[in-house]
């Protein structure tokens, strides 16, 4: 019973790191930064749609902006 | 095992290439003997702008150095590109590299970037972004090449 439990929580571990990992070497290439400005990726593609939301949140709680992320960009910085 | 991959060298001898061009295929093998910039750049990239006419410009100046500019350009789409390429004359080799191959293969890390190429093949230099301010230092590094 003990030796299953060992080889559980050894199995477990291996994903866990596994899982860490995996996301650790994944880069966007200089090469493909044009392909984050493009406008379907950002986080609400609609500019009134993201006008509308921002006046709620600017008349209900006095916060505005922080509505996109940073794209594109040379990469030469 | 990726993070080792990517930690892996800067080749020290420029990587063979054969690539579509405007008219006909660019091959590196063709470029033996000569002192060859190669040039990443794409249409969405800010600084080519800029770098094309000082490239326009050098390649006039040293051409009968020795010097041949390669522009190979990464972007997706080919249109874009011929766009650009209307906007910007190339007087000079240009080639379409739409799956960045070469990119990789030269460890591109920001557009756009020039790799200097000596006569025997080997990368003498890496030039990552254009600024006009700085084009005097790498211009003269690019002449001491043609010397050499």
């Amino acid at each position: 019973m003990s030796s299953h439990r060992g080889v559980l929580g050894a199995a477990l571990l291996i994903i866990v790191i596994a899982g860490m990992n995996g996301c650790a070497a994944m880069s966007v290439h200089p090469w493909d930064r044009d392909l984050l400005a493009e406008k379907k990726m950002k986080l609400v593609p609609s500019p009134t749609e993201r006008a509308i939301d921002d006046h709620i949140y600017f008349s209900k709680e006095g916060s505005t902006g922080g509505q996109g992320v940073g794209g594109g960009g040379c990469g030469c910085n | 095992m990726s993070v080792i991959a990517e930690a892996a060298p800067r080749p020290r001898v420029a990587p063979t290439f054969r690539l579509p061009g405007i008219s006909s295929p660019v091959a590196s093998d063709s470029l033996a003997g000569k002192v060859v910039l190669i040039d990443f750049w794409a249409s969405w990239c800010e600084p080519c702008r800029k770098s094309f006419p000082w490239m326009s410009d050098l390649q006039k100046r040293r051409a009968a150095e020795g010097l041949v500019i390669v522009a190979i350009n990464l972007d997706k789409e080919r249109d874009k590109a011929d766009a650009f390429l209307d906007q910007h004359p190339a007087p000079f080799l240009v080639a379409f590299d739409p799956e960045g191959k070469t990119a990789e293969a030269y460890h591109v890390s920001g557009m756009p970037t020039s790799v200097l190429v000596g006569r025997d093949g080997t990368i003498l230099e890496t030039h990552i972004g254009f600024d006009p301010k700085k084009a005097g230092a790498w211009d003269a590094k690019i002449a001491e090449a043609c010397k050499r």
